[in-house]
């Protein structure tokens, strides 16, 4: 994490100075928000393209200019990994890209996929000088993440960092998702001997089975998926730690400490009348057929529903890609429902902006009460509860209240589930001198992320219960880090 | 990836495949499943680990030739590669000596229900294996059988073979002529649903091996789920086996159908 006198010194540098006093604050300040290339909305709701093209060198570099380089540069403070953005910003602005994404990668282990699915409007775009104070649309710290990460990797330039020689020391890794990935490279890095083990038949954990391929396409994940097998970690996929093979055989076999990244698993569902019909599904589910095992590729074998009149039941990141995706495989009508107002929703402002633009509807202030199928057990309609706002409640977002006697009938023939997950049970579940909460997260040391066994270190949405990419993989660096020293402390006390 | 080391037909649409998975040979118990995958394109299905051999590093499918992706797997020959494979799954049998046990096995379900007669047995019960098949030709797994069971009772539906009847019947003959403690049932679901009407007329506990529709097997998609005594269950990890008296085998067998 950057202190401050690192800051100092970085922003003290000559070249820094000296691009400050290329364009007067004014002129800076002056110069409108870049706008996000963008696919039709037209277009894009038929296909699989990311939708967001990515900037032109030439709108990175207007965008670049934007950013004061402030003397306090309260932006980074909205990063939970505290990226230098000011930094990379200005190595933007003297076009030395490759500079940029390097100091990307000072913090950030997947600076491609966080400029892509951050939610920046509440983490460092919210902290940023023109949000807080000149009352204007902050600068694109996302946007201009993803250009640097982006031009690193389409140079075909990227670095592979320094690796310390190699300790043999062997660590194991559980999952593959940005936690896993993320403590992976690092452990890597500093000497270890690393193997991640994933359930799936393949890798990237939610990266890949659950964020569809146009927000995040699936190329990127491998990008970096492949630059830890340069670095010498390696991968077993198919193989359930606690299963295949089990907490004891992984001593056994050598392991000195395990990560674990297993992230979220179990979905939930409401309880109500009908849920079990046929085409109601979670969105775990309708995600793992369509993005994990391609089941709209005609070729592919495993089927997926593929509805006309679609609902999707929340209001998060999962509910709208989840009704994006219906859409183009080819639903007329896709709504959102969801019990509180827009204003509550927890998805990522562009992911709504962007789903209305395709044409979902949205049905706010909606709770659904029961299904109904035909004599096949096919959901046909579902029965909505109209809702109000009323007082805040414990998560200081107004709670919503139905109103008594308002309800309406909605034909379907498709219904998502997407009211939040569980943990993933598996480790708690078969692994012993575990701290385990109520709700199946692992109790860990905030500041290590070292568990009750101090050899096993957890992080990510097992720890978090559900959290974001840039959160987990923030978890999986921090947990590295400890690892080493604990495991430097073990070495030096054995001798 | 998984090499298939041996391949017999056991009838005409049930393959046997002995396949090198020497890590889940290793941890495996009874009642365990793995899922499969063949080919790129393929779907994950899941099927019971009938037995292993922990030192040749192997297990055994049983696979019964229904449809597309179960016809996948029994195109393969010995020397071919399962692209993936992932296990054990599920909860393993609940083994203890509870007396008498009825094990009734149908169709394919024989195969499962294999490996809990095995331990059954070896927990010192006093075993009845009850097996059912359409016809003569469909009688699996039989001299496997007969070598750890205390008594076998065949039934086909043609009565080509064995008695003539259907799986109820000659469970409903032994528990009016003896006291059983417990009865295990594993076979299509509308079986599994009479077999458990019988057995809570006659009060005998009774568990059943669920079959249903499976995408991770790992718990995170709820493709798998029934409703057992009024909750939501995922059989992949809760189950596959449950008490049978508590199974809405209705709801089950609608969801069954969901992509048929
Ligand atoms: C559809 C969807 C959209 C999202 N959109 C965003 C977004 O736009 N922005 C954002 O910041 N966040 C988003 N999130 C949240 C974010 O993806 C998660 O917080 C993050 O992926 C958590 O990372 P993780 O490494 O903890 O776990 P995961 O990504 O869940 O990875 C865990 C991996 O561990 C494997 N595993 C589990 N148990 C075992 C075991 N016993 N042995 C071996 N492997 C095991 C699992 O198969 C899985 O691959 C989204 C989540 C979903 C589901
Ligand atoms: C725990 C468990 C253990 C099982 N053990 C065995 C066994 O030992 N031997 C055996 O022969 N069968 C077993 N089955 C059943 C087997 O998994 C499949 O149902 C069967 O092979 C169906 O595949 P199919 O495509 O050939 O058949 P079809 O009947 O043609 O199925 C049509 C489609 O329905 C879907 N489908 C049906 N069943 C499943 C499933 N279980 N998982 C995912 N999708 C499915 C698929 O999309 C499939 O393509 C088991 C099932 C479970 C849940
Ligand atoms: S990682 Fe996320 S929060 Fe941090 S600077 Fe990048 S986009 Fe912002
Ligand atoms: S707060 Fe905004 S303007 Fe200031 S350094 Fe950060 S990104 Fe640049
Ligand atoms: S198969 Fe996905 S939860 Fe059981």
């Amino acid at each position: 994490m950057p202190t401050q006198e690192y800051l100092k010194t970085e922003r003290a540098q000559e070249w820094r100075e000296a691009l400050r006093k290329t364009m007067r604050n004014k002129e800076r300040t002056d110069i409108p928000r870049v706008k996000m290339p963008e696919v039709d909305p037209e277009i894009r709701s038929h296909t699989y393209d990311e939708v967001n093209k990515g900037l032109s060198v030439e709108q990175a570099l207007n965008e670049s200019h934007r950013c004061l380089d402030c003397v306090d540069p309260t932006c980074i403070t909205g990063c939970p990994v505290e990226i230098n953005i000011p930094k990379f910003i200005k190595n933007i602005e003297r076009s030395e890209f490759l500079e940029a994404a390097k100091a990307l990668k000072e913090t950030s282990a997947l600076p491609a996929v966080c400029g892509r699915v951050c939610p920046q409007e509440k983490q460092c775009e919210s902290q940023c000088f023109y949000t807080l104070k000149l009352n204007k649309p902050a600068v694109a710290i996302g946007h201009l993440e993803r250009f640097a990460a982006d031009f690193e990797r389409e140079s075909g330039n990227i670095s592979i960092p320094d690796i310390a020689p190699a300790n043999n020391i062997k660590i194991a890794v559980v999952g593959s998702g940005p936690a896993g990935l993320a403590f992976a490279g690092d452990a890597a890095k500093m000497g270890y001997d690393v193997t991640v083990f994933e359930a799936l038949h393949d890798l990237g954990g939610v990266l890949r089975y659950g964020i569809p391929e146009f927000r995040l396409p699936n190329e990127i994940v491998d990008v970096e998926i492949n630059g830890l097998k340069k670095m010498g970690v390696k991968f077993e996929t198919n193989c359930i730690i606690g299963k295949t093979i089990s907490q004891e055989n992984l001593k056994a076999d050598g392991f000195k400490g395990i990560f674990v990244g297993s992230g979220a698993g179990l979905p939930n569902f409401m309880n109500i009348p009908g849920e079990n019909l046929i085409g109601v599904m979670s969105c775990n589910e309708y995600l793992t057929r369509v993005n994990l095992m391609q089941a709209a590729d005609p070729d592919s074998d495993t089927p997926v529903h593929i509805g006309k009149k679609v609902a999707v039941i929340g209001g998060g990141n999962t509910a709208m890609d989840g009704v994006r995706t219906a859409r183009r495989l080819g639903a007329e009508k896709a709504m959102i429902v969801y019990r509180r107002s827009e204003e509550e929703m927890p998805a990522r402002i562009e992911e709504i902006k962007h789903a209305k633009e395709e044409g979902i509807e949205f049905l706010t202030l909606h709770n659904p009460l029961r299904y109904e199928g035909d004599e096949k057990g096919r959901v046909q309609r579902m029965l909505l509860q109209r809702m109000e706002l009323g007082e805040p409640d414990a998560s200081e977002r107004r709670r919503p209240v139905a109103i008594e006697g308002d309800t309406v009938w909605v034909d379907v023939d498709e219904v998502i589930v997407s009211v939040g997950v569980s943990p993933n049970p598996l480790i708690p579940s078969s692994f012993s001198g575990l701290e385990v909460t109520k709700w199946g997260t692992i109790v860990v040391n905030q500041d290590t992320m070292q568990t009750a066994d101090e050899t096993i270190f957890a992080g990510g949405d097992i720890v978090r219960g559900g959290a974001t990419v840039i959160l987990a993989m923030g978890d999986g660096r921090k947990a590295a880090k400890a690892m080493d020293e604990y495991m430097r402390g073990q070495k030096s006390e054995g001798q | 990836m998984n090499k298939i080391v041996s391949k017999e037909n056991l009838s005409e649409k049930v393959v046997k495949f002995e396949i090198e998975a020497p890590l889940i040979a290793k941890s495996r118990r009874a009642g365990h499943f793995v899922i499969v995958r063949v080919g790129k394109k393929g779907e994950r299905i899941p099927y019971t680990i009938a037995s292993s051999n922990p030192e040749k590093g192997t297990i055994t499918l049983v696979i019964q030739n229904v449809g597309k992706s179960s016809q996948k797997v029994c195109q393969l020959e010995v020397g071919d590669y399962v692209t993936d494979m992932v296990g054990p799954l599920g909860k393993a049998t609940h083994i203890e000596k509870f007396g008498t046990v009825i094990c009734a096995g149908g169709g394919v379900g024989v195969a499962p229900i294999f490996p809990i007669i095995e331990a059954m047995k070896k927990a010192g019960n006093r075993v009845i294996s009850i097996i059912a098949a359409r016809t003569k030709d469909l009688v699996i797994l039989e001299d496997e059988i007969r070598k750890l069971s205390d008594e076998v009772i065949i039934m086909t539906d043609d009565g080509s073979y064995g008695k003539k009847g259907l799986i109820t019947q000659g469970i409903e003959e032994v528990i009016q002529r003896e006291k059983v403690d417990l009865c295990v049932t594993i076979g299509p679901a509308i079986m599994m649903k009479f077999v458990s009407e019988l057995t809570k007329k006659y009060d005998v506990p009774t568990l059943a091996s669920l079959n249903t529709i499976m995408v991770d097997g790992t718990g995170m998609c709820g493709a798998c789920r029934v409703t057992v005594g009024g909750k939501t269950k995922f059989v992949c990890v809760d189950g596959p086996e449950f008490d049978a008296h508590q199974v809405d085998f209705d709801e089950m067998l609608m969801r069954l159908r969901a992509y048929s």
